[in-house]
């Protein structure tokens, strides 16, 4: 089955075209790795996937629904980790997760289960002010899984992660976690590891489109030149 | 390790390498077609859930609000501080000891609207600096959750608002006691209250998303105010008179709620406009 299918897909901020008849097919299950220099258009493609912003032409199917036509029938079953963490600083973990449990109808069982999981119960009743970079992505992405998605949209998940985080993480947004991901990454090593497909964009324009065996980290650098 | 998802789905594996892309620059398809509006799709999303799921959500939302409101206390004290701090100014450059009738209610509703203005301008903005919006679009919820969410959140504030500014203008400015003028003023208020949670939720939800945010709501938000002003003041003026025989004008208690209602409902129909992209 399909989990993705992307045709002619464009989309702009004004004049500035960020996406430009960009055209991809990703299976259920696999993981679709998306390189580019700074403004290439990875997160306004991840964006356009979440549903939060609409195509201005060409056609998006994410989870065999229509955007932006029936967004309504895929929110809840994709996960977003983005640059920021869309938690709220004043908030505790523990508050945060349970706010977004209620916006999910998730049980509270849960939230304590994604607080183990990510190793933040120690912390989990402090404000996110008062925790570091690392321990606040640790919460979002619980929060990216708490409701338990098909669909992980993953804009550089690594980042501002320890080793120990990030082996502990991995089970759940990494490739082990068993669920179609689309990950935006400046790492050629490991993202072309954790690879089935990988886009290259350059000026929101699709550059490189390849079965990640295919695909060496040169070509990767070779986006940034 | 061994961590796992509990109910974890999604096709198994992620290491064999297929090639499930197409090739670049294919015929672009026209632009999207058959879309339906965000209050349509809403209306959809609303349709599958029940009404008690909406209602955990607004609670949800309003829990939130005050919890964030308790520990920043960025919006109500700075209300009631400049609500007060005006009537001090009132009393001087009024050079007066007591006012009533006329010229209290409005020295009390024109107060009251630029106290409001402060808690209006805040009261999307950790939603829009910390992902609270885009958190929301990604959750499988009535759009209209947190239009209701926010109108309870500006009008508690506004309450507690009144809660200080009110006795404060009864001690610093009013001539004739409150006493027996509060049970009417507290209803006129909440009728006032109303609009102007109505009002600057919608003011606000479209301020917000812009860059000169902190201008842009009290300049789209005054001019649908000063009706409330107007109503308010009207029908609060014979209860601040000396002697106040009688009761609130009740025509402009009509106008009041008739206001309420019309801006109640443009809220209701164009919220989901704002929030969406």
């Amino acid at each position: 089955m399909t989990a993705v299918e992307v045709e002619g897909l464009a989309r702009h901020y004004g004049e500035r075209e960020a996406l430009s008849e960009v055209t991809l097919s990703l299976a259920s299950g696999q993981t679709l790795v998306v390189f580019g220099p700074n403004g290439a258009g990875k997160t306004t493609l991840l964006r356009v996937l979440a549903t939060l912003l609409r195509p201005h032409a060409g056609s998006v199917r994410v989870l065999g629904e229509s955007l932006p036509g029936d967004a309504w029938a895929v929110r809840g079953r994709i996960g977003l980790l983005a640059h920021e963490p869309l938690l709220y600083r004043e908030l505790t973990a523990r508050e945060n997760l349970r706010f977004h449990a209620r916006l999910h109808d998730v049980a509270d069982a849960r939230v304590r289960d994604v607080l183990e999981l990510v190793g933040i119960e120690h912390r989990a009743e402090e404000p996110l002010r008062t925790l570091s970079r690392g321990m606040v992505q640790r919460v979002a992405v619980a929060r990216a899984v708490l409701h338990d998605p098909e669909l992980l949209l993953l804009d550089e998940p690594w980042s501002n992660l320890d080793p120990a985080a990030v082996e502990r993480l991995e089970p759940l947004i990494g490739a082990s976690s068993a669920r179609t991901r689309v990950v935006c990454s400046h790492d050629p090593g490991n993202g072309l590891a954790e690879a089935d497909l990988v886009l290259g964009l350059r000026a929101g324009r699709v550059a490189l489109l390849e079965a990640a065996a295919d695909v060496t980290a040169e070509q990767i650098v070779g986006l940034y030149r | 390790m061994s961590a796992t998802i509990p109910g974890a789905s999604g096709a198994a594996g992620g290491s064999g390498h297929s090639g499930g892309a197409e090739a670049p620059g294919g015929a672009g398809a026209p632009g999207a077609s058959g879309e339906r509006t965000p209050a349509e799709r809403n209306r959809r999303a609303g349709a599958a859930q029940p009404h008690g799921r909406t209602l955990a959500v607004v609670r949800a939302l309003l829990r939130k609000e005050l919890l964030v409101e308790l520990r920043t206390l960025e919006s109500v004290p700075g209300m009631a501080l400049f609500a007060v701090t005006t009537f001090v100014v009132f009393h001087f450059a009024l050079n007066r000891d007591s006012v009533d009738g006329d010229l209290a209610a409005g020295i009390l509703w024109v107060t009251l609207l630029f106290a409001a203005i402060l808690g209006v301008n805040r009261l999307f903005v950790a939603d829009a600096d910390q992902g609270g919006f885009d958190a929301f679009l990604l959750a499988p919820v009535d759009r209209s959750a947190m239009l209701f969410a926010k109108v309870l959140t500006l009008l508690a504030y506004l309450f507690v608002l009144e809660l200080v500014a009110v006795p404060a203008f009864g001690l610093l400015l009013l001539g004739p006691s409150l006493g027996h003028a509060l049970p009417a003023l507290i209803g006129v208020l909440a009728l006032g209250d109303l609009g102007i949670a109505a009002i600057g939720t919608l003011v606000a939800a479209l301020a917000v998303q812009t860059r000169a945010r902190d201008l842009l709501g009290p300049l789209l938000a005054l001019p649908l105010l000063v009706p409330i002003v107007i109503g308010g003041a009207r029908a609060s003026s014979p209860l601040l008179a000396l002697g106040h025989s009688s009761g609130p004008a009740v025509r402009w208690l009509l106008t009041l709620g008739l206001y309420d209602l019309v801006f109640g409902l443009i809220a209701f129909a164009l919220f989901d406009f704002l929030l969406e992209d």
